[in-house]
Parts: structure tokens; C-alpha cells; sequence
């Protein structure tokens, strides 16, 4: 295993300032903005990790991370899965913007497979559907998407203007899955961008959507009966599912469906077949996670296969849970064998990594998964948050009961499921789990951030531009994590910053080889030669003008 | 195949758009109030377009886009937008000290019907906009026009609310610029001082969009239109227009405004453009052409002729905005090309004119289309019909280039995987002799990867 040693005793006295810069930020807001952010910035104490304010909205005029619900919905969750056509129901911006963008590889098995990710598909609504309502220009965009491509699905989303003239996209559907026929499944999101605070709304109105519309299905029993998973809340950035796929089939485990990297609609619809739910983005796909145990029983464990150690984490927790010695045996095996190449990646990266200091403000899991990365490293992180994550993903799910439900979240519909009559089978007896537990695994939990961040350190939650700002001005970490809007901006300050969105067009960053990619990326990122040469040679203090004397 | 599912056979459609060549109003907004020093553009509706647009911006540029939002909540959109932006504008004023912030709306809040007007007046009463600050606006509905009609939206509001006419003309002429790059800006600016013309130029996104790394970051980089200047352009002796669709509203609003008479030319891309943008300055400013201009239009001619044979014929498509495609269309012609499949998603007679009149003799074959559903879909229909030899267009034209193995010029927005746009300018003499080499480039690069071994030449 690779060594996590502790910290240096520099990187505690920074820690020990931050509380300081706290403090100074907040002075800076409006008086009642100021309070508000006061909730958002907390000095962290893992023992007992600090109520945090999150998943409320962004006060106007703060420039914030965060995108929105249809961005969440159609970008994030579904905009994944190659075989379904997916119509922008709205003027065309929105299906421009989230066409290509997010960088979702996949791999149809053959040349005749249906892949509809390189496309955008938009109603592109004038005036006059906002005036006259646009349900019949969805219709005919339906007819035609369907004519010229025969989709097994297509699905449609809402934007802004949707919701305000009344237009029913799940009506349309229901309509159009009649006219069409054939069994093609035809459904709507109402993900309007204003309905929530973030893009998190858009991603538990997509868990219900295809929970209500995709997963069960298809009850065919496909490959092996043994060691069948689900992986939840992956979405293939830079083919990080390409590299989980490979690990798991080298361990013998047979990957059911990815919600949503590289997947195709079989996977959802076939995903209740499997027998255990790993759930890695808790914040995006936790609610298919708990609906799919309510409804046909399927436990669900937390996952977060960033970084070797980790990953080599997750595979025993699988193996604990199916109790096989063949399964086992085989993990060992693979770790082992993965681990040597990871090991040699890691001391090198290591000479140039040890003893830096990195920040990550993005998503809602990946500032907390890729710690482990940096730890590997031997990086501290000494400020951290989520872009649109909840209570839990900080202070983890124990809190879920304390949570107040405002009225942006009860704008969310909550489905209500039930136990599948026909189809709900424990995967474990009360015993086993009991068992399985008391070993040391985690059923239906998550520890969240907090818990993982060392005692002084921040906790920022929906980080402002101003905030940023400085944070870079006072700690110069050597690494700032986060994505595109702030890329530049960071850099101008000659501080690299690692976009964990998009990976800055790297990766795969997840299971054995993406460590290694990770591992490479930042060893470049702190040891690049041109942040050196930002001040010109005349405009450092010791440069002596001269001149010739003749 | 990545476009696998695109057939030659095309279909009647009237209402789904399939890989749009055009995107929406506010970004253009956006994109356009960057041009002015010291102003923070605004977003007014939810988070996700701020968000967009931003990140699209930032991803063609590789470069800092600071823009600001009024977060609609679901409340916000049911009882308006009001109290949201009055908000902001308080925030904006208090935490990132912009000189102005430029706001435009967007598809939700034009839907719920939000009043500008009312609603910075409310700011200004409720003392939320400081002394010496200043809030413009305009209406940017996502569901009329393109990201092109934003942008001449924004440039409008800057005449309504900035230019101002006092007694005393001075001997200067506005440069408005129409969508393009900071590196052209940089280029127009560079051939109107080697003319020793007096010139405003707005928006100017150069020193912005393009700013140096100096370790310190400035969230209001030195470059843009300063608000002095842009007040100035009220006196100017004359008004020049860089492309029709998008700097034609303005060039107007400031003739009736300030009474300054204009001409709307082309974005000077290619020969002939840059010839009518260099005589228009030359006699409006009153200045002759220097010989150093001159000769760089004899270097442009002389590449031309010296590679006449690898253009001569060539079959060209091209998709992307109107101010952009009709002098590129021009210039194709002017090397010898055949421009023979173009699309614009954003609507106007003025493109299907300018093509009629260029095309009709010289390329009777041609097909072009513009508006709605005239979308690279299309586009690749058109080609998969009957093949080109070149494909001009922003990013999304690679997945066309792959399959269908052509070669491939990056031009227009967004360019997000290449770098170039931004040091390289494609207006001007300079700028068409950039243009001319990055399509030879493509033309010989491809040809030196596909041809048989014993037709690889040494010498080209």
C-alpha cells in the first residue's frame, strides 16, 4: 500500500489562519449577506463536524460556481447514455450549451449500436410558442426525431420558459408514446432551470425519472449469476468507467449498469437484476440508490474509487459483501498486481508532490473524493467544498433527519416507492448484514467531507469568486481544484489549477490507472517550469540597468 | 462513425433542430459587454445561464469571463425578478466594485415579463447603485434571434445609455466591431494607427480576452472600451459599422441619437472586404492609405497566386454567423474556390441576399440556408449528398471532418479545442493571409497523410 504520512508542522500554522481569513471575508458582504455566507464557512472539526449551511440559494449578484436544474437533469444524469434520444424542449441555448460539453465518453460495441451523444437535439421555441404554448412543436419534433433516427427512447427536457407558458412535456410524452408506438418509451423531465438552488435539484428530479421510466424493465437475467453490481453515479469524465469496467472485470465482478458512464438503456432497465449497489457520487444518484432498496432490496455501500488506496478499498468491500474465497483470492490478486505499477507512479510523482497543499471547490463528491488522491500524494488539503452539495455530503447522512426542507426543496417532487410485489428479494438475510456490519462494512452510509479533513481547516460551501479570490491572495496553495469558470482566473494568479470537471481534457483519474494518470497530471501541474517564469528578468528587484561607458 | 446516425437522404422538418449553428442571445450579451473597461455583464434569470455562458465564453477564450446572476429561485419567477436584481445590484456594487454592470435578461425573465427600466430605477431610488456607477440594460430573449442578436442588443444599450452628443465634432470615427476576436480587434485597431486615423473601437475586447500572465490576476483587466471613450462616440465625425447584423441597430441608434451618419461595411475578412473597410476609413477619416498597407495587400496576393493551384475549384462548406460568412464566402471566391454548402442559424434576408448575388453566377450549384432548422445536420445531409474538399466552421464541424475524412479550418465560436484564434487575427490583409495559409495547411497536411506513398512529394 502507498504510505499517507502525516502533515508538516508549516502547513499547521496555515491551518491555524485560516480561521483569521474567515473572519476578514465575511466583513467584506453587504451586512445580511455577510451573515448568510457567515453559515457557509466553517473551521472544521472532524470529530464533531460543524453544522454547515448548504443546498440554499446562491444570494443574488454573488458570482457563484453553481449552474442549474436542467443542467443537473439533461447534463449531469442522463446526458450520458448513447442510445437515447434526448430533445431540449426550450430556446436553443440550453441544448447548445450542455452538447458535448461534459466530456461523457462512450463506447458502442459495434458500428451499428446507436450512439446519440455527438448530437443536439432542441425544439429551438420562438416567440410565437411562447406566446401560442410550444406542446405542439415538441410533438412534431418528436415525430421527426423518430422518423429519422427510430430511438428505442427518447426523452425530453424542460427548460425555463417551459414551466411558465404551462407546457406539459410529461402529457406530450404520454401522447407521443401512444401515436408512435412500437414500445418506444417516451418521457419528460420538468427540469426548469429556476426550480431549484443548483444543478442537485435537476439530479433528484433525474433519479426519479429514470427510476419511474427505465430501471425494471427488463427482468432477463444476463451473464453470471455471481458477484452482480451496479455502479451509481459515475458518469465516464475522461473514461473513468472505461477503467472501473476493466477492474471489474478483471476481478470477476459482473458490472450490471453504470448510472450513467458509458450506459445504455438495457443497463437501466436490467439494472434490479443486480445484488449489490455501489454508489460513488453520493450527492447526484443517491435517491436511485434508496429507491432501488425499497423497492426490490438491493443494499447500497458508498464507494469512492479515486485514488489506489481507495479503489483497492472498494473492491475488498465488495468482496466482504459477496463472501466468496474465489472473489476474494481474485481481488488480492488484482490489487497486487495493479499496485506495482501504481507504487512506481507514486514515488515519482511523490519526489515533486510531498508536503503541497491543494484546495478543491468543485461538484458535490469529487472535493471530497479526490483527497484521497492528494493524501497519496502527500499533499494536505486545507479548504474544501462543494459547489451544489447538501448537509450530508459534508457531515454525512446521520444529519439527514436534521435537515430542514425549505421551499426550494419542496418544489422537488418526491416519489414515493414501494416495495416491487413480485420483484423485491433481500439480497441478505438480517444476519448476514448484521454479520457483515459488525465486520466493519457500511450499509446505506456516508461519512461525508468533513469527517476526512483535518481539525482547522475550511470547509466552504458554494464558494464565491470574491472568496476565491482570497483564499489564492493569502495561501498560494500550490494546486487549486475546481472547473472552467474559475480556471483562469486562478491561473492569473500563477497558481495551476486542476479542473475536476473536465480533468482539463486528461484522465481516466479513477481506479488503478487513472491514479496513475492523476499522479502524473499533478506532478506536472506543480513541477510545470513555466509558473516560473512569470516576472520578466527587468522586473525583479535585483536587475541592474547599466549602460556602457566609453 | 461519431455522426452515424446522418443519412444523405434529407427530410422535410418544421420543428426539431439537429446540431444548431447558432446558439442564444444572452452570450452574446454577454460577450459584448466584456468590451467595455470596468464592466461586469449580468445575468438576469437562473444560475445555469450565467453558468453557460460563462463556461462557454471561458472555454473559446482560455480566459477569465467574470459575469454576474439574479439566481431565480421558483419564487423569483412567479412574483418576479425584482427584489433578485435590485439585490445583485447592491451585492455587485459592494463586493466586486465593477464601473458598470451591464445587464441583459434572459428567456425566463422576458417570459415573466420583468421591466428593466422599473426595476434599476427602483435600485437607484433604494440607493443601491453609488455615485459615479453605472447600470445599463437590454432585452436579450433567448427565443428571438441568436446569440448574434444579443450581441447587437448590448451594443445598442451602450449607444443608449453612454454616447452623448455636445456642441464641439471632433475629427474621429467610430469603429463599431462586430462579433469577433479580440485578436482582430487588435488588428483593426493596428491598421487604423498605421493609417493615422483617429478612431473609437467598441466593444474592444483585446487587453480582455486575451489578457498576459502576470501572477496577478485583475478581475478588470486594462484592456476595453473605456466609458469616457465610449460616452465620446457621441462626437464623432462618422460612423463605421463592421458587419450588418450585428452592428447595424447601433450604427442607427447613434446616428439618431447623436446624428453621426455611418456606413455599415463587412467584417474586413478576405481581399475585398478589408479593400472597402480601408477606402471607407480612408475617406471618412480623411487619411490617405500608407504604402505599408499596400504592401501588405501585396503580400496577400502574392501567396495567393503563388498556391492558386491548390485552391483553384475546391469544393467549400462553411456554417457559422452571417457578419462572418458573407465576406468569407466573398473571399473564397476571390481565391477560386467554390463555396458550395453554407448555413447560418441565425435568420435575416440580408445572408440570403449578399449569397444569392455572390453565388447565383459564380457558383450556380450552391445551397445555402439560414435560420431556423438550418443547422449542420444539414449541413452534413448537403455533404453526404455530394462531397466537399474543405469544411470551415467553429469546433463542433470536427465530428463532420472525421467522418467524413475532409480537411478541416477552425473558424467562428466556439473554438474550444485548439488554441490560435486568439493570436492570430483573421481581419485585414494580415488576417486574410492567415486564413489563406491555415487552409493550405489543412489542404497539404491531409494530403501528405492519405496520399499513395509513391505521390509524396518533398517539394509542394
Amino acid at each position: 500500500m502507498i504510505a499517507v504520512e502525516d502533515k508538516t508542522k508549516a502547513t499547521d500554522e496555515l491551518i491555524a489562519g485560516l480561521k483569521e481569513f474567515r473572519e476578514e471575508v465575511i466583513r467584506k458582504y453587504p451586512g445580511k449577506v455577510g451573515k448568510k455566507r457567515a453559515k457557509g464557512i466553517m473551521v472544521n472539526d472532524p470529530e464533531s463536524p460543524p453544522v454547515i449551511q448548504a443546498n440554499v440559494r446562491t444570494i443574488p449578484g454573488i458570482i457563484t460556481q453553481r449552474g442549474c436544474t436542467y443542467a443537473g437533469c439533461k447534463g449531469v444524469v442522463l446526458g450520458p447514455t448513447r442510445d437515447i434520444v434526448n430533445i431540449t424542449h426550450g430556446p436553443i441555448g440550453c441544448g447548445f450549451y450542455s452538447w458535448l460539453t461534459r466530456r461523457n465518453q462512450t463506447k458502442p460495441p459495434t458500428e451499428d449500436d446507436a450512439n446519440f451523444i455527438p448530437y443536439c437535439f432542441s425544439t429551438d421555441m420562438q416567440d410565437s410558442n411562447i406566446v401560442f404554448g410550444g406542446e405542439e412543436k415538441l410533438k412534431q419534433a418528436i415525430r421527426e426525431a423518430y422518423e429519422l433516427f427510430h430511438p428505442k427512447a427518447i426523452a425530453v427536457f424542460s427548460t425555463c420558459p417551459v414551466g411558465l407558458i404551462g407546457d406539459d412535456v410529461h402529457r406530450v410524452a404520454r401522447q407521443m408514446t401512444e401515436e408512435i408506438g412500437g414500445g418506444i418509451n417516451i418521457f419528460g423531465f420538468s427540469c426548469e432551470g429556476y426550480r431549484g438552488v443548483s444543478q442537485s435539484a435537476g439530479h433528484h428530479i433525474a433519479n426519479n425519472g429514470l427510476f419511474k421510466n427505465l430501471i425494471g424493465r427488463d427482468d432477463e437475467v444476463r451473464g453470471s449469476l455471481k458477484y452482480r453490481v451496479n455502479l451509481l453515479g459515475e458518469y465516464n469524465i475522461g473514461g473513468d468507467a472505461f477503467e472501473l469496467e476493466r477492474v471489474f472485470e478483471k476481478c470477476g465482478i459482473h458490472l450490471i449498469s453504470t448510472f450513467s458512464g458509458n450506459s445504455t438503456i438495457q443497463g437501466f432497465e436490467n439494472a434490479h437484476t443486480a445484488d449489490l449497489n455501489m454508489v460513488m457520487c453520493h450527492r447526484s444518484i443517491n435517491y436511485v440508490a434508496e429507491m432501488m432498496e425499497t423497492a426490490f432490496g438491493i443494499p447500497w455501500i458508498k464507494v469512492q474509487p479515486l485514488g489506489a488506496n481507495s479503489t483497492a478499498k472498494m473492491l475488498r468491500k465488495i468482496a466482504q459483501y459477496f463472501d466468496e474465497k474465489e472473489l476474494t483470492d481474485r481481488v488480492e490478486a488484482v490489487i497486487a498486481e495493479e499496485l506495482v505499477a501504481v507504487k512506481t507512479a507514486c514515488e515519482k510523482a511523490r519526489q515533486k508532490t510531498v508536503e503541497k497543499l491543494a484546495m478543491l471547490f468543485v461538484g458535490g463528491s469529487r472535493a471530497h473524493h479526490y483527497q484521497d488522491l492528494f493524501e497519496e500524494l502527500g499533499m494536505t488539503t486545507i479548504a474544501a467544498g462543494y459547489e451544489f452539495g447538501h448537509r450530508d455530503d459534508y457531515e454525512g447522512r446521520r444529519v439527514i433527519p436534521t435537515i430542514q426542507i425549505d421551499a426550494d426543496s419542496r418544489n422537488i417532487e418526491e416519489i414515493t416507492v414501494s416495495k416491487d410485489e413480485t420483484r423485491y428479494r433481500p439480497r441478505k438475510t438480517d444476519e448476514e448484514l448484521k454479520l457483515l456490519e459488525a465486520g466493519g462494512m457500511e450499509f446505506n452510509g456516508y461519512e461525508g467531507l468533513m469527517r476526512q479533513m483535518r481539525q482547522g481547516t475550511l470547509v466552504i460551501d458554494d464558494l464565491s469568486h470574491y472568496e476565491m479570490e482570497k483564499l489564492i491572495e493569502r495561501y498560494h496553495p500550490d494546486v487549486f481544484c475546481a472547473g472552467i469558470k474559475e480556471k483562469f482566473c486562478v491561473q492569473k494568479m500563477g497558481i495551476p489549477l486542476k479542473q475536476l470537471h473536465n480533468y482539463d481534457a486528461g484522465g481516466p483519474y479513477a481506479g488503478f490507472k487513472g491514479a496513475i494518470n492523476f499522479y502524473r497530471d499533478i506532478e506536472m501541474m506543480v513541477g510545470c517550469s513555466i509558473w516560473k517564469e512569470v516576472k520578466a528578468p527587468w522586473e525583479s528587484e535585483d536587475y541592474i540597468e547599466a549602460q556602457f561607458v566609453y | 462513425m461519431l455522426l452515424r446516425h446522418t443519412t444523405a437522404k434529407e427530410t422535410a422538418r418544421q420543428a426539431l433542430t439537429i446540431n444548431p449553428a447558432k446558439t442564444c442571445q444572452p452570450v452574446g450579451a454577454m460577450y459584448a459587454a466584456l468590451g467595455i473597461h470596468g464592466c461586469l455583464p449580468h445575468s438576469h434569470g437562473s444560475q445555469g445561464c450565467c453558468s453557460y455562458h460563462r463556461s462557454a465564453l471561458t472555454r473559446h477564450f482560455k480566459e477569465p469571463v467574470m459575469a454576474s446572476t439574479s439566481s431565480f429561485s421558483e419564487g423569483s419567477s412567479v412574483f418576479g425578478g425584482s427584489s433578485n436584481l435590485v439585490t445583485a445590484i447592491d451585492t455587485i456594487f459592494t463586493v466586486y466594485e465593477p464601473d458598470v454592470i451591464a445587464v441583459h435578461t434572459t428567456c425566463l425573465s422576458e417570459t415573466i415579463g420583468d421591466d428593466l427600466t422599473q426595476i434599476v430605477s427602483k435600485a437607484r431610488e433604494d440607493g443601491k447603485i453609488p455615485e459615479g456607477k453605472t447600470v445599463i440594460y437590454c432585452n436579450t430573449p433567448s427565443y428571438v434571434g441568436t446569440h448574434i442578436t444579443g450581441y447587437a442588443n448590448q451594443l445598442s444599450s451602450f449607444i443608449k445609455f453612454f454616447s452623448t452628443a455636445t456642441l464641439k465634432k471632433k475629427n474621429v470615427v467610430n469603429l463599431v466591431a462586430g462579433w469577433m476576436e479580440p485578436s482582430d480587434m487588435r488588428e483593426i485597431k493596428r491598421i487604423a494607427s498605421v493609417m493615422e486615423a483617429r478612431t473609437i473601437l467598441f466593444p474592444d475586447m483585446s487587453g480582455v480576452l486575451d489578457a498576459p500572465l502576470t501572477g496577478k490576476y485583475k478581475m478588470y483587466p486594462d484592456g476595453g472600451t473605456t466609458i469616457q471613450e465610449m460616452i465620446a462616440t457621441g462626437d464623432s465625425r462618422f460612423t463605421i459599422g463592421l458587419g450588418a447584423y450585428t452592428t447595424e441597430d447601433a450604427c442607427v441608434k447613434l446616428e439618431n441619437k447623436c446624428k453621426i451618419k455611418f456606413e455599415v461595411v463587412e467584417i474586413p475578412i478576405g481581399l475585398k472586404a478589408t479593400d472597402r473597410f480601408v477606402t471607407s476609413l480612408s475617406r471618412h477619416a480623411n487619411v490617405p492609405v500608407p504604402d505599408e498597407l499596400t504592401e501588405e495587400r501585396g503580400r496577400l496576393i502574392d501567396l495567393i497566386a503563388d498556391n492558386a493551384k491548390y485552391l483553384y475549384g475546391k469544393r467549400v462548406a462553411l456554417f457559422g454567423d452571417p457578419d462572418t460568412l458573407i465576406p468569407l464566402t466573398e473571399f473564397l471566391l476571390t481565391l477560386d474556390m467554390k463555396p458550395v454548402y453554407i448555413v447560418t442559424g441565425t435568420p435575416g434576408k440580408h445572408f440570403d441576399e449578399s449569397m444569392k448575388e455572390m453565388l447565383g453566377k459564380a457558383v450556380p450549384e450552391a445551397k445555402f440556408h439560414s435560420g431556423e432548422r438550418a443547422d449542420m445536420f444539414q449541413l452534413h445531409q448537403w455533404i453526404k449528398q455530394e462531397p466537399v474538399d474543405l469544411l470551415i466552421g467553429n469546433s463542433y464541424g470536427k465530428y463532420i471532418a472525421r467522418d467524413e475524412q475532409i480537411p478541416f479550418v477552425r473558424m467562428g465560436f466556439p473554438i474550444v479545442d485548439r488554441p490560435g484564434h486568439n493570436f492570430f487575427p483573421s481581419v485585414g490583409y494580415t488576417g486574410a493571409t492567415n486564413i489563406v495559409i491555415k487552409i493550405l495547411d489543412a489542404f497539404l497536411d491531409h494530403y501528405d497523410r492519405n496520399c499513395p506513398e509513391e505521390k509524396m512529394e518533398f517539394q509542394m
